[in-house]
C-alpha cells in the first residue's frame, strides 16, 4: 500500500526548477484569464453602465482607475514580501520576482496617477492636488523607479536583492499610506474608499459589478506580467552564469 | 453602439485611450523581454554543450 502523498510546500517553488515548471502552465491560464476578466470589466463599465447624477460620464474611469490604484499599492505590498523572504530565507525566486513586480507596479501607479488627473480636471477643476493621497501616491512613483534603478546600477544579483529589500521595506510606508490617507488625514480633495463592507455603502450595483470583475482582471494581470517577469530573470539569471564558466574555462 | 459621453467625452476617451496603450506597451515589453532572454539562454545552452 503507498501511503497518501505529502503535501507540496510553498517553499519547494523557490526551486527555480519548479518555479518554470508551475509557471508553464499556469502562465497562459492565468493571462486568457486576465485577458477575458478585464476585457468584461471595461466593456461592461465603459458602454453599460449609466451616467452618475453628479459626476456625468467620468465616472466610468472609476473601472480604470481604482483598479490600477489597487494593483500600484498591492504590487509593492506583494514586493514587501518577496524582499522579507529573500532577507530571512535568502531564496533566489523571491528577489527576482520582487525585481519583477516592480516594472508593472510603477506602470500601474502611472495609469492611476494619469486617470485621477484626467477625472479630477473637470470634477475638481485641477489636474493636481497636493492632497495627502495624491502626494503618497507620487512618491510611491518615484520609490518604484529608484527600486528599478537601484537593481540596475548594481553588478552583483545578491548586494542588488539585498538593497532593493531595504529600499522595498522603507517605500513600505508610502505605499500604505497610499490606501490611509484619506483616513488619517481629511483635508484632501480625494474622497475615501469608494468601495467597503460598511452597511449603507456608497457605490450602486450597477458600478460595484463590473468595478470588481475590473478589479480581478487587473490583478490577473499583475500575477500574468509576474509570472512572465520572473521567468525572464530566472533565464536571465542562468545565463550569466554560464557566461561567467564559459569565461573562466577561457 | 457607442455610449453618449456628453461633455466629458473628451474626458473619459483620453482615460480609456491613454491606460490601454500603457497596459499594451507593458505586456509588449514584458512579452519582448521574455522571448529575448529565451533566445539568448538557447544559444548561451547550445554552445555550451557543443564544448
Amino acid at each position: 500500500m503507498t501511503s497518501p502523498a505529502k503535501p507540496a510546500s510553498l517553499w519547494e517553488y523557490a526551486n527555480p526548477v519548479r518555479f518554470m515548471r508551475l509557471s508553464d502552465w499556469l502562465l497562459p491560464v492565468t493571462a486568457v484569464a486576465a485577458a477575458v476578466l478585464t476585457g468584461i470589466g471595461l466593456v461592461w463599465g465603459f458602454f453599460f453602465t449609466p451616467d452618475d447624477f453628479r459626476q456625468g460620464s467620468t465616472v466610468k474611469i472609476v473601472f480604470l482607475h481604482v483598479p490600477a490604484a489597487l494593483m500600484a499599492i498591492n504590487a509593492w505590498i506583494m514586493m514587501l514580501v518577496a524582499s522579507l523572504i529573500w532577507l530571512i530565507r535568502r531564496h533566489h525566486v523571491s528577489a527576482l520576482a520582487a525585481k519583477a513586480a516592480a516594472p508593472v507596479g510603477a506602470v500601474m501607479t502611472v495609469i492611476a496617477l494619469y486617470t485621477g488627473a484626467v477625472w479630477g480636471q473637470p470634477i475638481w477643476g485641477t489636474w493636481w492636488v497636493w492632497d495627502p493621497r495624491l502626494t503618497s501616491f507620487l512618491i510611491l512613483f518615484l520609490f518604484y523607479l529608484g527600486y528599478i534603478a537601484l537593481w540596475s546600477a548594481i553588478e552583483d544579483a545578491d548586494t542588488a536583492a539585498d538593497l532593493t529589500a531595504v529600499l522595498c521595506l522603507v517605500g513600505s510606508v508610502f505605499a500604505l499610506l497610499s490606501r490611509y490617507a484619506a483616513f488619517f488625514w481629511t483635508q484632501g480633495l480625494h474622497q475615501g474608499a469608494s468601495l467597503s463592507l460598511q452597511p449603507g455603502t456608497r457605490m450602486d450595483w450597477a458600478y460595484k459589478a463590473p468595478l470588481y470583475i475590473a478589479m480581478v482582471g487587473f490583478g490577473l494581470i499583475f500575477v500574468a506580467l509576474l509570472l512572465a517577469g520572473t521567468r525572464a530573470e530566472i533565464r536571465a539569471r542562468r545565463m550569466k552564469a554560464l557566461v561567467a564558466r564559459e569565461r573562466m574555462q577561457g | 453602439m457607442m455610449p453618449d459621453l456628453g461633455r466629458y467625452a473628451v474626458e473619459v476617451m483620453a482615460a480609456y485611450i491613454g491606460s490601454l496603450v500603457m497596459l499594451a506597451g507593458l505586456v509588449g515589453w514584458v512579452w519582448w523581454r521574455t522571448l529575448r532572454t529565451r533566445r539568448a539562454l538557447e544559444e548561451i545552452e547550445a554552445r555550451a554543450r557543443r564544448r
